[in-house]
C-alpha cells in the first residue's frame, strides 16, 4: 500500500469515528425530554402572516377540519380581521391541513378552533398555576413565547421553558 | 425600417424603465402621494393632509374599544404590544423601523385589518392619508 493510500485510510478512520461521537451527542441530546422530536414544518408565508398577531402556531396542534374551519373565518378571527388574499389563503390552508395533527375523536361535531382547548393542551399545562396565566407578561394563554422562549423557531421543548416571575 | 427599430427601442427602454420602477422599494412618501391622489379622485375638494388630524386619530377609539395606539403603543417610535395576544410589535413609525410602509400591498393588508378592527369599517384616504402624515413627521 502507497503512503498515499494509507493516509487516505487513517482519514477515513477518524472521520468514521467522529461520526458516530456526533450522533451519539445527538442521541443523548434527545433523550432528556419526553417529547417527540418531529422535524418542524415550516412555509415562509405562514410564519409570516400567522405569525404577525401571535406566534405561527405549529400545523400539528389542530386536526385538518379545525384549520380548514379557522382559514375560513379569517375576516372573523377570534375578534380581529385577520384576512388573507386568495392565494395567500390558498397556500398557507394547504400548508396547515397538510401538517395538520390527527383527527380525535373528541373533535367530531364542531371542529375545537382554539388549540388551548384541545385535550393535548390542557394536558400538558395541567401543573401551570393560575397565578402564572394571571401574570401581566403572559396576559393570554396563546403567548406561547411568554414561557417558551424559542417558540418562534417552533421549538417547545422543556429546557427551553422560563416561567415569568 | 430604421424608424421601426427606434420605435422598438423607445418601447423597450420604457417597458423596462417602469418595471424596474415598481420592482423599486417603495417609501413612506411615494405611498402618501399615491394616498392623496386616492383621496382626489373621491373627494374633488380634497386640499391636503393633516398630522395633527392624524395624530388624534391615532391616539383616540372610534367607538370600538381599541384604537391604533392599544397596539401600537402611545409612541408610534416605540414598540408596541398586541392588546389580545400579547405579542411585541415592532415601532410604527418609519423614523424608527426602516421597514415601515415600504410595500403598498402589506399597507393595504394593514390598513383593512385594523380600520376593520379599530372603526369597523374601512379608512377614508383622507383619514390613512392624516395617518401617514403623522407617522412620518415622528422623529425618534
Amino acid at each position: 500500500m502507497s503512503p498515499y493510500h494509507l493516509d487516505l485510510s487513517r482519514m477515513l478512520a477518524v472521520v468514521l469515528l467522529l461520526s458516530v461521537f456526533v450522533s451519539a451527542a445527538r442521541a443523548e441530546d434527545d433523550d432528556d425530554e419526553d417529547e417527540k422530536r418531529t422535524p418542524v414544518a415550516t412555509n415562509a408565508l405562514w410564519k409570516a402572516e400567522c405569525g404577525s398577531c401571535h406566534v405561527a402556531f405549529p400545523p400539528r396542534l389542530l386536526p385538518a377540519a379545525s384549520w380548514r374551519a379557522v382559514m375560513n373565518g379569517l375576516d372573523k378571527h377570534f375578534g380581529t380581521d385577520a384576512s388573507l388574499d386568495a392565494a395567500e389563503t390558498r397556500e398557507i390552508g394547504a400548508f396547515l391541513e397538510q401538517n395538520a395533527g390527527r383527527e380525535r375523536r373528541s373533535s367530531f361535531g364542531k371542529p375545537l378552533l382554539r388549540i388551548t382547548e384541545t385535550r393535548w393542551f390542557i394536558r400538558e399545562h395541567d401543573e401551570v398555576p393560575s397565578s402564572t396565566w394571571k401574570n401581566p407578561k403572559v396576559k393570554n394563554a396563546a403567548n406561547c413565547a411568554a414561557c417558551h422562549t424559542q417558540a418562534e423557531n417552533g421549538d417547545y421543548r422543556e429546557r427551553n421553558i422560563r416561567v415569568p416571575k | 425600417m430604421i424608424r421601426m427599430v427606434h420605435v422598438l427601442v423607445l418601447v423597450y427602454v420604457a417597458v423596462t424603465g417602469l418595471s424596474s420602477l415598481s420592482a423599486r422599494a417603495q417609501t413612506p412618501d411615494g405611498l402618501l402621494a399615491a394616498i392623496a391622489s386616492e383621496a382626489k379622485s373621491a373627494d374633488p375638494s380634497f386640499r391636503a393632509f393633516s398630522p395633527e388630524r392624524g395624530a388624534r386619530f391615532y391616539a383616540q377609539t372610534h367607538g370600538k374599544e381599541l384604537s391604533c395606539a392599544s397596539c401600537h403603543s402611545t409612541d408610534p417610535a416605540a414598540p408596541g404590544r398586541h392588546a389580545k395576544s400579547g405579542k411585541s410589535i415592532q415601532a410604527l413609525a418609519p423614523a424608527a423601523n426602516a421597514d415601515r410602509f415600504t410595500d403598498a400591498a402589506k399597507v393595504g393588508k394593514w390598513f383593512k385589518r385594523n380600520c376593520s378592527d379599530v372603526l369597523d369599517r374601512v379608512c377614508t384616504p383622507q383619514e390613512k392619508g392624516d395617518l401617514l402624515a403623522y407617522l412620518i413627521t415622528i422623529r425618534k
